[in-house]
């Protein structure tokens, strides 16, 4: 792995998203625009919008990142480009890793502008401050683009990457604590809520919201979210195989 | 031409085996150094597969690849071969000079080569045209650009002059021809017969097996016909009867 490579694909995944300005409005204004709906959606009970609203902005992020850097990547498998690039002087973590910074910047403008607007204009009250709040935004989303580099290794069409969402993602959304407060699911998916990546974004997101200080439980979902995001990368790897059948 | 020469390429034994059914069984053949070997043979006679093994992205199943001297796919090799996979491999939504300039960023060589490659394949006036917005010729010549950029010591080209028209195939020849002339050794697969007589040496492959090696001269000699798709049949029947 080498820094120069690194940051080569970060560029280069960048510079196919400047040129694409239908995909990055989608990044950028559909979190944007679902919060916004769900402000007015609660419009009676801004109670509900404080609680939810928070928890939505990480899956949001997760969401997005994931699909995104899916199909990108899987474009990268299939178009042979990948192939190339294995016969060139590149690391499997260039690869993994200049994704996930790529991402990861749209993930950070991602993430402040759906909390930004959430907190400054739609008015969401969070203890915590904004700034908390866009770093779970942002951890969600990259951990989105790590979940998202790990299953393309599992779909051979973009048609099969998109269905991997509702099979890989929304299960997740089920036993998060989004619907129902973990420690009130059947204890069975509740253990599964704690294998989950999901369920940490969206704790760390309540944290925020309830807790004015940093506390404990915050630095652990955010560990926890650390972690995952570096397994999926490293499973990724080593779905990432320079010689292939 | 000393002999003693270390070849470009030295396969022993290939055996590659995809989805359960073996595509090439003991394949033995070498590609000399500086000069210019056409790998021809039908669609499905495993060019490809051939050329994946050589640059070191195939899963082989036995047999020995030595690239340069080093085991095939070995990192030392990563700067010094330049491959051109069949359906251009280069990324639609970037302009092509930020594709090439890409693939020199991989490589570490200056951003001057890239002007270089670029005028090197007639595409220097379309540097800032979007790739998805090319022909398919033109998209393949981004990649072979892409593939000439620093000093690849071989290039293995996959099929590079399908879709051209003649006059660009004509040219893209020259360049090959100009590039072995500087010490470069080539290998170009092709399933067009008539290309051969720009080559310095053939191999010859048909259901994963190699025919002949020879050079065209040879080749037309020891069988006693007039071009190269003749001396395929004529090999073909040799090897039935």
């Amino acid at each position: 792995m080498t820094g120069r490579i690194t940051a080569a694909i970060a560029a280069r995944v960048l510079g196919q998203l400047r040129h694409d300005h239908r995909t990055m409005a989608l990044m950028l204004v559909v979190p944007c625009a679902l919060i916004t709906l769900l402000w007015w959606v609660y419009s009676g009970n801004s109670d509900l919008f404080d609680t939810i609203g928070p928890q939505l902005l990480g899956v949001f992020g997760l969401v997005v990142m994931f699909l995104v850097t899916s199909i990108t990547t899987l474009s990268e498998r299939t178009s042979g480009t990948l192939e190339r690039l294995f016969t060139l002087p590149m690391g499997k973590l260039d690869f993994l890793l200049g994704y996930a910074l790529a991402f990861g910047a749209v993930a950070l403008v991602q993430g402040f502008l759906a909390a930004g607007l959430s907190v400054w204009v739609l008015g969401l009250d969070v203890r915590g401050g904004v700034g908390p709040l866009v770093l779970v935004a942002v951890l969600s989303g990259v951990l989105g683009t790590a979940l998202g580099l790990l299953v393309s290794a599992f779909a051979a069409t973009e048609f099969q990457a998109v269905q991997f969402m509702p099979a890989f993602v929304l299960p997740q959304l089920l036993v998060c604590g989004l619907l129902v407060p973990r420690d009130e699911l059947p204890q069975v998916l509740e253990w599964v809520s704690y294998a989950t990546p999901l369920s940490y974004a969206v704790d760390a997101t309540t944290e925020v919201t309830l807790h004015a200080q940093w506390t404990t439980a915050l630095t652990w979902d955010v560990v926890a979210l650390l972690a995952f995001t570096v397994g999926g990368l490293l499973l990724g790897s080593a779905t990432l195989r320079r010689r292939t059948p | 031409m000393a002999r003693t020469e270390l070849p470009a390429v030295a396969v022993e034994q290939l055996h590659v085996v995809r989805g359960g059914r073996v595509v090439i069984a003991g394949l033995s053949c070498t590609v000399r150094s500086g000069r210019i070997t056409g790998l021809l043979g039908p669609s499905g006679s495993g060019k490809s597969t051939l050329i994946r093994a050589i640059v070191g992205v195939q899963a082989v199943a036995g047999g020995a690849v030595r690239v340069l001297g080093e085991p095939a796919g070995s990192p030392v090799l990563r700067d010094r071969v330049g491959y051109v996979t069949q359906s251009p491999s280069v990324y639609p939504g970037l302009t092509v000079a930020e594709n090439v300039r890409f693939f020199a960023c991989v490589l570490g060589v200056s951003l001057q080569d890239v002007d270089r490659v670029l005028e090197v394949v007639d595409l220097a006036r379309y540097a800032d045209t979007m790739v998805g917005r090319l022909s398919g010729g033109e998209r393949s010549r981004v990649s072979l650009a892409s593939a000439l950029l620093g000093s690849p010591r071989l290039l293995v080209l996959d099929e590079p002059t399908v879709g051209l028209d003649p006059v660009l195939r004509v040219r893209l020849w020259d360049l090959f021809a100009a590039l072995a002339s500087e010490g470069i050794s080539l290998l170009v697969s092709s399933h067009v017969m008539d290309e051969a007589e720009r080559c310095d040496d053939l191999l010859l492959l048909r259901d994963g097996a190699l025919l002949a090696e020879d050079t065209p001269a040879g080749l037309l000699e020891r069988t006693g016909t007039d071009d190269v798709e003749a001396a395929f049949l004529a090999l073909i029947d040799e090897g039935a009867a």
